[in-house]
């Protein structure tokens, strides 16, 4: 089954080609907390086209959750602020929209699948009851005419017995059961970019391995962008088209997914891909990245990466390295990225 | 072959379903663990890898005593560990210890990591007498990778790779023999959990543990492991060394697991085996009959709803298997590390 697309050969951070789907754009976040500022977000820029995966791949704290509430517009404020940039969909700022103009967007134009589906299904109402909703406030349909539609799309995402079901409640449903119920409420407005932010964390590998093939069905039947954050480098492998890397706050690397695996140009991506245990592959100790992620209170001068990095020199400490153009597809923030790419070679021609 | 140190014989723990509040009836059992026997040698890890639901925790309680089984023994070094008593329970509590899942909770947040490190002496003083206990404290943050300067301070003050090596320290308080080792890095992240794994491999060498591995992750548990048992709705469906079970695993509900499992390798893509189990796992409060995992099954036939399939070797294969058609088949193309 090979269901490799065609990339876009167009940079995203380089110029800006107009079409594009959805545009997130130097993007600044941060969280005004007790202890001080926490800087989130730190000028975040990526795209994604109709038909394509982007994945967003980052450990805990990266950011790349709090990207994806900014875009949809669900950052609890406070703690967390807009501090600069532009998330445009169809070329259009969505942060100059009114509210009005953004819950519009929301469910028709950009919709999301959250990790934890029975805390973000509400347990007091049945499934049919909340997809249905949608149907009902959006497009004005009757109870009856929501209920049929409601079924069409339990149907979809191949939960089995969709008419009977329908009427049932969330803590009747397995847990893949309830991401699929999740996926359903999320394609009910048929939107043209979807968000799924980790949505087969909490669940067992085969049914992670039904839900990631279901989801690739779905934006092959409707065409749709889809953003993947996850911080499974074997997931990614499987679906996406292109990836972004996420390290406290600022993305690292842009690649399709061939080239980051074969030659990551950024030390974090060599190091997260050295550092898991492959189950191809025979037991021999891991190579570790020392170190632990940066509090985002005190995110490290120049380089965020640079205490961990066993490339670092002195301008990694002064000079924060911007993410570079390394090629049609792919980008580093790293200011030794062409020698680590040479390196590579060496190694694996 | 070494020698070994906990036999665990038909294991059998159910839990009862029970309606009502004054007049409690009950009116089912979850089979948790069903009929388990499993051996663990000295210095050796032992893999049990499952989906959520399938027992392994459940093992894992058991074998520590925390709980009694339904029926069936574990024996440590020959003796039944259910029938011990007073101080050769305590005897046994030494040599058994556990590393827990989640390093936030099972960490108390009032206590320094001098007192939750040092807290098993106060029981088994003999193995730290009270003048000696903070010193012992400090040797074992630094062989668990920590800064001995930082005993006094708190839970909250560490890092979430930082508490498991506190819980890891914690285990190791009393120089145990067995560890179980329940989803010790499934909570941490990518970048935090090779340092833990390679933290639990340099322990094992240098200290001579045997471990009880329990998770989910294949991958983990393929790295860490020499021998690997595989759990399905309580009952251990297939047995034998990594190779064994990773390169050539006869038991379809193995073949369809690593099947799941994505490779971070994108040219695998097309190559890889595809078998997608349909539906979820069945209820243990109430398993199909024969075969546990027939219902999920491409290979089911008439038998295996009848008779459950024995954990024995087959015509062809070279390890334990619970499958009426136990069949050799290779999923996932091994080669060696660092080499590809």
């Amino acid at each position: 089954m090979s269901n490799i697309m065609v990339t876009d050969p167009r940079f995203s951070s380089a110029g800006r080609p107009s079409g594009r789907l959805l545009e997130v754009d130097d993007l600044r976040v941060e969280f005004r907390t007790r202890d001080g500022v926490a800087k989130v977000i730190n000028g975040v820029t990526y795209h994604v086209d109709a038909g394509e995966t982007l994945a967003v791949l980052g450990e805990s704290g990266s950011g790349k959750s709090v990207t994806a509430q900014t875009i949809m517009g669900i950052l609890d404020t406070p703690p967390g602020f807009l501090t600069g940039g532009q998330i445009r969909f169809h070329g259009e700022d969505m942060l100059e929209m009114s509210a009005e103009q953004r819950r519009k967007i929301r469910g028709t134009g950009i919709a999301m699948v959250f990790q934890d589906a029975l805390s973000a299904l509400n347990p007091v109402f049945t499934v049919g009851f909340q997809i249905g909703e949608q149907f009902r406030i959006r497009q004005g349909m009757s109870r009856k005419e929501a209920k049929r539609r409601s079924i069409e799309l339990l149907d979809q995402v191949r939960i089995p017995n969709a008419r009977q079901r329908v009427t049932e409640y969330p803590h009747q449903f397995s847990g893949g059961m309830r991401q699929r119920v999740m996926i359903a409420m999320s394609l009910a407005l048929d939107p043209e970019v979807l968000i799924a932010d980790e949505p087969t964390t909490a669940l067992d590998v085969t049914v992670q391995a039904q839900i990631m093939d279901l989801l690739a069905e779905l934006r092959r039947e409707r065409n749709m962008g889809m953003i993947l954050i996850t911080h499974d480098l074997g997931v990614v492998a499987d679906v996406s088209d292109r990836i972004a890397v996420m390290y406290a706050g600022r993305i690292v690397e842009e690649a399709n997914v061939h080239e980051l695996y074969a030659r990551p140009a950024h030390p974090y991506t060599l190091g997260l891909l050295d550092s898991i245990p492959r189950i191809d592959e025979k037991g021999q100790e891991l190579r570790t990245i020392k170190g632990l992620p940066p509090s985002l209170l005190r995110i490290p001068s120049g380089c965020p990466f640079h205490p961990r990095c066993p490339m670092a020199q002195p301008v990694c400490v002064e000079k924060v390295p911007p993410l570079r153009r390394l090629g049609p597809t792919r980008g580093s923030a790293c200011h030794f990225a062409e020698e680590l790419l040479q390196a590579e070679e060496l190694v694996k021609p | 072959m070494s020698e070994k140190i906990l036999e665990i014989k038909e294991l059998v723990k159910h839990y009862a379903v029970t309606r009502g509040i004054v007049f409690k009836k009950t009116i089912g059992h979850v089979q948790a663990v069903d009929g388990v026997t499993l051996d663990l040698r000295e210095g050796e890890t032992l893999g049990v890898v499952g989906e959520s639901g399938c027992g392994k925790s459940t093992l894992s309680r058991v074998v520590m005593n925390l709980e009694l089984p339904t029926a069936g023994t574990v024996l440590y070094r020959g003796e039944d560990i259910f029938k011990m008593r007073g101080g050769d329970m305590r005897r046994l509590r030494r040599q058994i210890q556990l590393v827990m899942q989640d390093p936030y909770t099972s960490l108390n947040p009032r206590m320094t990591v001098g007192d939750l490190i040092g807290e098993p002496f106060e029981i088994h003083t003999e193995v730290a007498p009270k003048g000696s206990r903070r010193q012992k404290v400090q040797e074992l943050l630094e062989l668990v990778g920590l800064n001995p300067e930082h005993i006094n301070r708190y839970p909250h003050q560490f890092s979430g790779g930082q508490r498991q090596r506190i819980g890891i320290a914690r285990a190791l308080a009393l120089r145990p023999e067995i560890i179980v080792c329940d989803e010790p890095v499934s909570a941490l992240d990518v970048s935090i959990q090779a340092q833990v794994m390679n933290l639990l491999e340099k322990l094992q060498s240098e200290l001579g543990l045997a471990y009880i591995f329990i998770a989910h992750d294949l991958s983990v548990v393929r790295h860490l492991s020499d021998r690997v048992a595989v759990m399905y709705l309580g009952k251990i469906v297939e047995i034998g060394t990594e190779d064994q079970i990773y390169e050539r695993p006869t038991h379809p509900y193995t073949q369809a697991l690593l099947s799941a499992v994505p490779v971070p390798d994108p040219t695998v893509r097309s190559t890889k085996a595809i078998i997608r189990l349909t539906g979820d796992v069945p209820s243990p409060a109430n398993p199909p009959s024969g075969c546990r995992f027939r219902t999920r099954c491409w290979k089911a036939q008439d038998i295996c709803a009848k008779e459950v399939p024995a954990l024995v070797e087959r015509r062809g294969t070279d390890h334990p298997s619970a499958c009426h058609f136990a069949e050799e088949r290779e999923i996932v193309v091994t080669h060696e590390a660092g080499v590809a």
